[in-house]
């Protein structure tokens, strides 16, 4: 379970408000397979992943990234209670998609930095500060579940 | 790890952009990772830690020099960083897991104030670079 102050809680809240969430799920999707290039091994069936602007203007990729945020944006909504939220998200990353946890908190730290970049001056040390404890507890509630 | 011709482009080229702002940034990036990984705090007890501080503006411009100082030997960072490399192993002795939080932090610093220069191929060849800086600061711990 996170822990986030009502400070923290209107910051995560208000700041969500202000982005486009389908593009920064596909924004962080495609920078997480062109900064960690092994992450594309979970996604070989996505056709052509061989450049940076391939991978950032693949259909696929912006479909995937879309669907992945909207489950992220879910958590959003209840973060007093992030394990039950993905409890069956973390059995299917488990025992169908077979992914490494640890990929968890790589897209995580995606997610902040395309916050970052979308927010500027909005994205105080503060901001970021209440935004790793959602990413963290997202990837922790995700390998939850994990056996 | 190895840098590409494209990489070492990418990475001299946002570091000219950012050209005398680097200084700011390394002084945000320790702010942030401050206050994001307070256990960071603990190799600093001898520090004022508070917004605006004069040490950690000291401490970001001596990071960001250092890193720049990097920029210009791509081909040979062990050889360029080899005095730090030592301070940090015998000296400093700072976790490596922090190279990781640091990096990260100089990374969203970056990526708030140079959007448009911050893509997803520069984005790359400067996790590779902070990555690969990390590596040489830890190499003789032991």
């Amino acid at each position: 379970m996170v822990h986030l102050t009502d400070a923290e809680k209107a910051l995560v809240s208000g700041l969500w408000g202000k982005v486009n969430a389908d593009a920064v799920g596909a924004e962080a999707l495609g920078r997480l397979m062109v900064v960690y290039p092994w992450t594309q091994r979970f996604f070989e069936h996505f056709g052509d992943l061989s450049s940076a602007s391939a991978v950032m203007s693949n259909a696929q990729v912006k479909a995937h990234g879309k669907k992945v945020i909207h489950s992220f944006a879910d958590g959003l909504k209840h973060l007093d209670n992030l394990k039950g939220t993905f409890s069956s998200l973390s059995e299917l990353h488990c025992d169908k998609l077979h992914v490494d946890p640890e990929n968890f908190r790589l897209l995580g730290n995606m997610i902040i930095i395309v916050l970052s970049h979308d927010l500027g001056k909005d994205f105080t040390p503060s901001a970021q500060a209440a935004f790793q404890k959602v990413v963290a507890g997202v990837a922790n509630a995700l390998a939850h579940k994990y056996h | 790890m190895v840098f590409s011709e494209d990489d070492k482009r990418s990475i001299k080229g946002i570091w000219n952009k950012v050209g005398g702002h680097l200084r700011e940034y390394g002084a945000e990036a320790l702010e942030r990772m401050f206050f994001v990984y307070p256990t960071t705090k603990t190799y600093f007890p001898h520090f004022d830690l508070s917004h605006g501080s004069a040490q950690v503006k000291g401490h970001g411009k001596k990071v960001a020099d250092a890193l720049t100082n990097a920029v210009g030997h791509l081909d040979d960072l062990p050889g360029a960083l080899s005095a730090l490399s030592d301070l940090h192993a015998h000296k400093l002795r700072v976790d490596p897991v922090n190279f990781k939080l640091l990096s990260h932090c100089l990374l969203v610093t970056l990526a708030n104030h140079h959007p448009a220069d911050f893509t997803p191929a520069v984005h790359a060849s400067l996790d590779k670079f902070f990555a690969s800086v990390s590596t040489v600061l830890t190499s003789k711990y032991r």
